[in-house]
């Protein structure tokens, strides 16, 4: 017996005289004989729970954690705070064991966070509609750059260098599919190179991709490459942000941007090696019907109740098939629901102050590493809570010597950037305390 | 189901409306019938220009949508913005509510259209 | 508790908070001289402001709006709601799996790539393909990211009028929807009487313009095809590329494999068929496993091993690059490989056995009282086309959905397959027992006969539930997409 099968022998033998065959076995004679297995899958038998706890425990504790270290890594995935009431919320089992709200009678639950969040994150972006259903920062952008050309009818895209290489990778690789012309904008200094950009701009262009703050931590003039952007009627500007910069920066919809996205992690979500993270995404209303995925909407019940449902289905692929805006039926429902508790949690003063405090922090690391000239700046621009430096060392070395004083060090820029050959980009988070930070430089500081 | 005569219909069940060189194109009401209620209309833009059987607009219900198709080749000059705000109107008067004006490309691509009577016939014959 | 009608942001109130961060221990410097003031913001933030007790109350009593596995009976079709085992949990949740960052260096990350080689490995043998690819993010991105791979397959040899993907009329949305993002043209096939792939049809649709057919078998009515190796024959003699849609694996497990069937690249939903939870809609995981032919095209990167160490392989000679971030969601291969490891080689073969005799027995009890799409052996699940004699009545089976709820079960996938009118598609998973199937059958024995004598209880249900039906119509006219105040 299987602790998850409940069936015994005896309820066995009733069903199948119930059905009329005789063994389990004459269900599965409509499988050819040549394709059948007919032989046991080269498996491990099955294990108890002790035994499966112990082997991978085992192999979990292969992997040096960030609890085992300082994290100074970022680059696009952050080690903020997860407040402790998250991990209570998300694995209620009422959420985590339901599936998509086809019954909203009940299913208001996921409906209604699913409605928070799509208000909290209109809310921090400024603009009209968003929604759970992209799988993260990476694929947002790829889908936000379908969404421009189904939009404009055109088949270019312009993203600079500035965005976070994998996000760019993505980028190529769905669009190859759908025959839109990525054209990369090289970045100066450390940021978008604005001259090239109006070079390469036309009425080709369906959208102008930025990230900000960019892949080098450093804040973008959005303002002055959306005047660019929009010189050319109809084309959109994209522009992929960091959730906790919003605490400190303008709204992206006070810039003019017509597509926000952006990698929803650091909303509360763990690391855990890379995913299941989340994508958001939030644009203007006359747009809405352009987004890919699922939407909630308001409404009332027959007897007048408040009650939320899935809405604009029309769009969705389970009626238009291969008409749909998107292949995309999932949501993003748990690590959603992490965001809003996250959110709601920090709430108007706190995802403020770990904003401020990230970028205090960040600052001050910035400047005790630079302070005796050993590791230069990689760029002289503003930057929010992530820097690049730069010396004689190889990152690899410098990694190494951090590892061994257990601190995570950063991210070594030379695979995506040649011309930084020793760069490294370190993130510092709210997390940090002044004593690591100092620990940090005084390692760096005496590494031949 | 209502069916004007002196209207135009092809067999994806729209009806055209001829007035000169211009025409209307709409839905007939045996169309708005199998959708449902109708939340939201899909436009195309004015001086959008469209060859035959091309897609010129959408229509959806909650549980349903369906395409438009253009019956005859033909440039946009107006379409009917009243129904972005109030779909319904398809459901109330899917003869008095059209949805795009044009003007004729080829006028004689009518003769491979349904008159009324022709038109009847064939949802006498789907039904 | 059950009428809780609260918003977050109606709880909050000037001043109240939930959070305490450590007081800043570094200098502080003004906001203004280290970023410059025109990139700031001066608005205070649209956020609520709640307290701790306030979260936690709100957001159990939105759980208890809900309906979840662990709730009842979740019968929903081609969706393999099956129990969600807590160990799983448990083990996504070690400090080791779960703090660890995706770029640390390889040497401080060996055991969660050995657990991701492993499951590549434990996908392979069961699926019958020679690599898996990790990182798709759910079902529809495996089926792009599969897709994407007989796109490159084709490319590579020069074969460029590859343009069309067949599908059959009996697939999910999803199929026609990922050959479309993919760049495909969709050719869709009809199904014979008896609810299979028309050879015939497949015939008459193969050319050299074609790239490939995707495919679930067992198919959405509960069917298994066949005739599957003269279709793959087919296929592979036009020069096109068989795609399995692993949406419906949970009836094969160990009796019979996509790769030896004669399909080409194969996608899994780990959130169906190997037990991860499916969230309320998601994250879920959808790896795509390959045969040979195809293992140059694999995004980058892929988990390998040398020696006694474990590696991320950028190498990949035509790789089409890269589907999502990092590596995949991992936190969810975590709990798919406990569950492989819990119920090993035999585990795994007795699910099928299970789910294909619940899902026979179930049909077996209601054949009686509704339209069996096809009177036949199914496997993992059923389609009933609606009530027997509905004719007589105006009930429909969205009313026999909604009486289920009152009745608190989960219906069935309702309205799909679209080839099935009015129809029920019941997949009951392995999960439940005899007595569970039982009851189910009684409510929905009972509810034909209320759809008879009382057929105006089903047209207005639900009436237990914690809302009633709700206005889709308005919803979707005058869309309220959030929180206004």
């Amino acid at each position: 017996m299987y602790t998850y099968i409940p069936n015994t022998p005896d309820d066995e033998r009733q069903m199948l005289e119930a059905i009329g065959v005789s063994s389990i076995d004459e269900l599965f004679k409509d499988i050819p004989e040549n394709v059948k297995l007919n032989r046991e899958l080269n498996l491990h038998p099955s294990m108890s729970e002790l035994e499966v706890s112990r082997y991978l425990t085992k192999l979990a504790q292969k992997n040096k954690s960030i609890n085992q270290m300082t994290c100074f890594l970022g680059a696009g995935a952050y080690d903020h705070y997860i407040p402790s009431i998250i991990g209570h919320i998300t694995s209620k089992s009422e959420f985590y064991t339901s599936y998509t709200p086809y019954q909203p009678e009940v299913s208001q639950g996921t409906l209604r966070y699913i409605f928070e969040y799509q208000t909290l994150i209109c809310n921090l972006t400024g603009m009209d509609v968003s929604n759970a259903s992209l799988y993260d920062g990476g694929t947002a952008i790829a889908e936000a750059a379908f969404m421009a050309a189904d939009i404009t009818r055109r088949k270019q895209i312009i993203i600079s260098k500035t965005v976070n290489p994998q996000y760019r990778e993505i980028l190529k690789t769905y669009a190859h599919l759908q025959n839109l012309e990525i054209v990369e904008v090289d970045e100066e200094g450390g940021v978008t190179n604005l001259e090239e950009l109006r070079e390469k701009l036309s009425d080709k262009t369906a959208a102008v991709i930025v990230q900000n703050p960019n892949f080098f931590g450093i804040i973008e003039d959005l303002k002055a490459i959306e005047e660019v952007t929009h010189s050319i009627k109809k084309t959109l500007l994209i522009a992929s942000m960091n959730p906790i910069s919003l605490g400190l920066l303008k709204k992206p919809s006070t810039l003019g941007v017509d597509i926000v996205v952006g990698e929803g992690q650091p909303l509360g979500v763990s690391l855990q090696f890379g995913g299941p993270y989340l994508g958001y995404i939030a644009t203007k209303k006359e747009f809405m019907r352009k987004m890919p995925g699922r939407i909630v909407g308001e409404t009332v019940d027959l007897d007048g109740n408040r009650g939320y449902v899935l809405t604009l289905q029309a769009r969705e692929q389970h009626i238009r098939r291969e008409k749909a805006t998107s292949n995309i039926c999932s949501n993003q429902g748990l690590n959603t629901l992490a965001a809003v508790v996250y959110l709601v949690s920090l709430g108007k003063k706190g995802l403020r102050e770990v904003a401020i405090q990230s970028a205090q922090k960040a600052h001050y690391a910035f400047k005790q590493i630079t302070k005796s000239g050993k590791y230069k700046p990689l760029f002289d621009k503003p930057f929010f809570m992530e820097f690049a430096v730069t010396s004689d060392l190889a990152p690899d070395k410098v990694s190494k010597a951090l590892l061994d004083e257990d601190i995570l060090g950063g991210y070594a820029l030379e695979k995506d950037y040649p011309q930084y050959k020793n760069g490294i980009l370190y993130a510092v988070t709210e997390k940090r305390t002044k004593e690591e930070i100092d620990k940090l430089s005084s390692v760096l500081e005496g590494i031949i | 189901m209502k069916v004007l005569k002196d209207l135009y219909y092809t067999k994806d069940h729209e009806w055209v409306k001829v007035d000169g060189d211009e025409g209307y194109i709409g839905l007939t009401d045996y169309a708005q019938d199998q959708l449902g209620d109708i939340v939201y209309v899909e436009l195309p833009e004015v001086d959008d220009e469209f060859e035959k059987d091309e897609v010129v607009s959408a229509v959806e219900s909650v549980k349903a949508a369906s395409d438009v198709y253009m019956p005859v080749s033909g440039k946009i000059l107006e379409v009917n913005e009243a129904l972005l705000d109030e779909p319904a109107l398809l459901n109330e008067d899917p003869y008095k509510n059209w949805i795009v004006k044009f003007e004729f490309a080829d006028k004689s691509q009518l003769d491979e259209l349904m008159t009324s009577e022709e038109y009847e016939k064939y949802l006498e014959e789907e039904v | 508790m059950r009428k809780y009608n609260k918003l977050v942001f109606e709880l909050s109130r000037p001043g109240r908070k939930a959070y305490k961060l450590p007081k800043l221990d570094v200098e502080e410097v003004k906001l203004g001289e280290i970023i410059p003031s025109e990139y700031l913001s001066d608005e205070e933030l649209d956020l609520p402001e709640v307290s701790e007790v306030d979260i936690i109350r709100h957001y159990t009593n939105l759980a208890n709006l809900n309906y979840g596995v662990d709730t009842g009976f979740y019968p929903l079709g081609s969706c393999t709601m099956k129990y969600n085992p807590k160990i799983n949990e448990d083990m996504a949740g070690l400090d080791g799996f779960k703090n660890i960052h995706p770029l640390q260096p390889e040497e401080t990350v060996q055991g969660a790539l050995r657990l991701m080689y492993e499951l590549d490995q434990a996908l392979c043998e069961i699926s019958g393909m020679d690599k898996m690819t990790l990182q798709p993010a759910a079902g529809a991105h495996g089926e792009l990211t599969g897709l994407a791979l007989i796109k490159a397959y084709h490319e590579n040899r020069g074969d460029t009028k590859r343009t069309k993907i067949i599908v059959p009329d009996s697939a999910h949305g999803t199929n026609p929807a990922s050959a479309k993002v993919a760049g495909f043209d969709i050719i869709e096939i009809k199904s014979t009487e008896e609810g299979l792939v028309d050879v015939e049809s497949l015939k008459a649709a193969l050319n050299d313009e074609v790239a490939g057919l995707m495919l679930t078998n067992p198919n959405t009515l509960g069917l298994f095809e066949r005739e599957i190796v003269e279709i793959a024959e087919l296929v592979h003699e036009a020069g096109g590329l068989l795609y399995y849609d692993g949406a419906n694996a949970n009836a094969i497990l160990g009796k019979v494999r996509p790769g030896d069937m004669g399909f080409d690249v194969v996608h899994f939903n780990l959130h169906k068929t190997f037990s991860t939870p499916h969230g309320g809609g998601g994250p879920g995981s959808g790896p795509v496993g390959v045969k040979k032919i195809l293992m140059d095209y694999l995004p980058t990167p892929t988990v390998e091993k040398d020696g006694d160490r474990y590696y991320l392989n950028y190498d990949i000679p035509h790789s089409v690059g890269r589907m999502k971030d990092f590596y995949g969601h991992f936190g969810i291969l975590v709990r798919a490989y406990t569950y492989i490891l819990t119920m090993g080689k035999d585990g795994l073969n007795r699910i099928s056995d299970m789910a294909v005799l619940n899902a026979n027995y179930l049909a077996s009890k209601l054949k009686a009282h509704y339209n069996l799409a096809k009177d036949t052996i199914y496997k993992h699940e059923f389609v009933m086309a609606g009530l027997i004699k509905s004719d007589l009545s105006e009930v429909t089976t969205l009313d026999v959905a909604k009486r289920l709820l009152d009745y608190g079960y989960h219906p069935p996938t309702i309205y799909f397959p679209l080839i099935v009118h009015e129809a029920l598609m019941t997949e009951p998973t392995e999960s439940e027992s005899k007595e569970t199937l039982d009851e189910f059958a009684d409510i929905l024995i009972k509810i034909a006969e209320e759809a008879k004598n009382q057929p105006e209880l089903l047209k207005e249900a639900p009436h237990n539930t914690p809302v009633k039906r709700l206005d889709e119509t308005t919803a979707a006219r005058k869309p309220v997409l959030k929180y206004e105040g």
